[in-house]
């Protein structure tokens, strides 16, 4: 008996780490889960219970899609440079249509005033101009919002998956697990992505009851938000608010698998280009050049 | 019939287009189940249309000059050293345009008459590049002729107000 080694894992150590380990995958697996990942019949559950929280706290009747990608669909933008003339009304379609808070201020899409002279120019662009009438001689207008990265930067750095790309190309953001780190924010070069540092304030006349689970839907204090491509219209086959809304017809939206689109002929007939292209986001947002 | 011209010419601008390249393989984009167009019918000011109710058996008068008893409130700003009424109105029917091999155009088909100078625009606008389009990315769609947007009498747009600028970010939070 004397000789007889020790065994290396006691029966009891096997015991307890083994029933350790099955208690904390059980743990695990029936704790709540990122919205895209939940089996479709739980995320109807979690949907309706949204509509419900929603529906409540406005007094309207608040929808909330759970509309999945299409397939064979991957959408794109387009932006005419030489035709937009700065009005922000795209600025201001997107708010309404996207429920932003109204205060603190949280606009989706920023317009840049540039000076021809200097060309596309981010470090002499100018956000907050304010002439009595647009365009303004030698000044040329670029909008910026969410440029759907295929290769995003927000998405890597974000330490709980509470962000990353749907297979229709738009980067999404699950507002029940975001943590509000901002580290996506700060990876963004196109400073595209928005926080909630205050509880928004959206007064309930102004609330788009149609939303959608990754898109539109409310948004609490504390967590990141950006453009969807208009997630809850496009899912749906119309063109984002700000393609509906623009006066000269500068915006163009499309499937960028689909050979006769409208985004297909400007990225084969027009000079194009994407902003910060050295930093290899690869944006599937074009800005061109019609004339 | 509108629509069908304009899906005709869809079509024409289709086959129109980088006919020459070799065939793509097909993507697996889904078809366009219901592609419409919609088109809104012309801008006319209010009373004016049609215009043979005043010009029904009028002389015609052929002779360029500056209107002084009708029409004052149009002022020609679009290649005026060149242009006047009679080279894109039709003078023999009144309600209608005409190009200028002389082929009469309707107003609905307006678009053909501005091509004839602006061509790459009528291509682009075709395309659905030039011009808005609203509706549905994959389905029926709304189009706007070129003189919803741009007056044919002086089709340089006028300059508009802006939406108030963004708020920049202040240092106090509730």
């Amino acid at each position: 008996m004397s000789s007889q080694e020790k065994p290396k894992v006691s029966r009891r150590l096997f015991a307890t780490s083994g029933a350790s380990a099955a208690a904390a995958w059980v743990l695990t697996a029936c704790g709540p889960k990122r919205l895209h990942e939940v089996p479709r019949d739980r995320l109807r559950t979690a949907l309706q219970e949204m509509e419900r929280k929603y529906s409540e706290r406005t007094g309207k009747d608040v929808k909330v899609s759970g509309a999945g990608p299409l397939p064979g669909v991957e959408f794109a933008y387009g932006l005419d440079i030489s035709r937009c003339i700065g009005c922000r009304r795209c600025v201001y379609a997107c708010t309404e249509e996207n429920n932003q808070s109204r205060d603190p201020q949280i606009h989706w899409i920023k317009v840049l005033s540039m000076e021809k002279e200097k060309g596309v120019d981010f470090s002499h662009a100018d956000p907050y101009y304010h002439p009595a009438t647009v365009p303004q001689e030698g000044h040329f207008y670029v909008p910026v919002a969410c440029q759907q990265c295929k290769n995003p930067p927000c998405t890597k750095v974000c330490p709980t998956g509470a962000t990353w790309s749907e297979p229709d190309g738009i980067v999404v953001i699950d507002y029940d697990w975001c943590i509000g780190c901002r580290y996506c924010m700060a990876a963004c070069p196109y400073g595209a992505r928005h926080f909630n540092w205050a509880e928004p304030v959206l007064p309930t006349d102004v609330v788009n009851p149609n939303t959608h689970y990754l898109g539109n839907r409310p948004r609490p204090k504390g967590v990141v938000e950006k453009c969807t491509f208009c997630i809850q219209r496009t899912r749906a086959g119309k063109y984002p608010s700000c393609v509906e809304v623009c006066p000269v017809g500068a915006r163009k939206f499309g499937n960028l698998l689909d050979k006769d689109s409208e985004i297909r002929y400007i990225i084969e007939h027009k000079r194009v280009l994407v902003l910060k292209e050295e930093l290899n986001t690869v944006p599937r947002f074009f800005y061109f050049y019609a004339t | 019939m509108r629509l069908m011209n304009l899906a005709a010419i869809g079509i024409v601008a289709a086959a129109l287009g980088p006919a020459a390249a070799p065939p793509e393989p097909q993507h697996t984009a889904p078809k366009r189940s219901e592609e419409r167009l919609e088109v809104p019918p012309p801008p006319f000011s209010e009373g004016i249309f049609p215009c043979t109710s005043c010009h029904e058996g009028m002389p015609v008068n052929r002779t360029r000059r500056v209107l002084t008893e009708m029409h004052t409130d149009i002022v020609l700003k679009h290649d005026q050293e060149h242009r006047w009424c009679l080279d894109c109105h039709d003078a023999a029917n009144r309600d209608r345009l005409h190009l200028a091999s002389g082929a009469p155009v309707s107003f609905e088909e307006s678009y053909l008459l501005c091509g004839q100078c602006h061509g790459e625009k009528l291509r682009d606008w075709r395309a659905g590049v030039h011009g808005k389009r609203t509706g549905n990315w994959n389905g029926a769609k709304r189009y706007l002729l070129c003189a919803h947007c741009h007056n044919p009498h002086q089709p340089r747009f006028r300059a508009v107000a802006p939406k108030p600028a963004p708020v920049p970010p202040s240092r106090t939070f509730r």
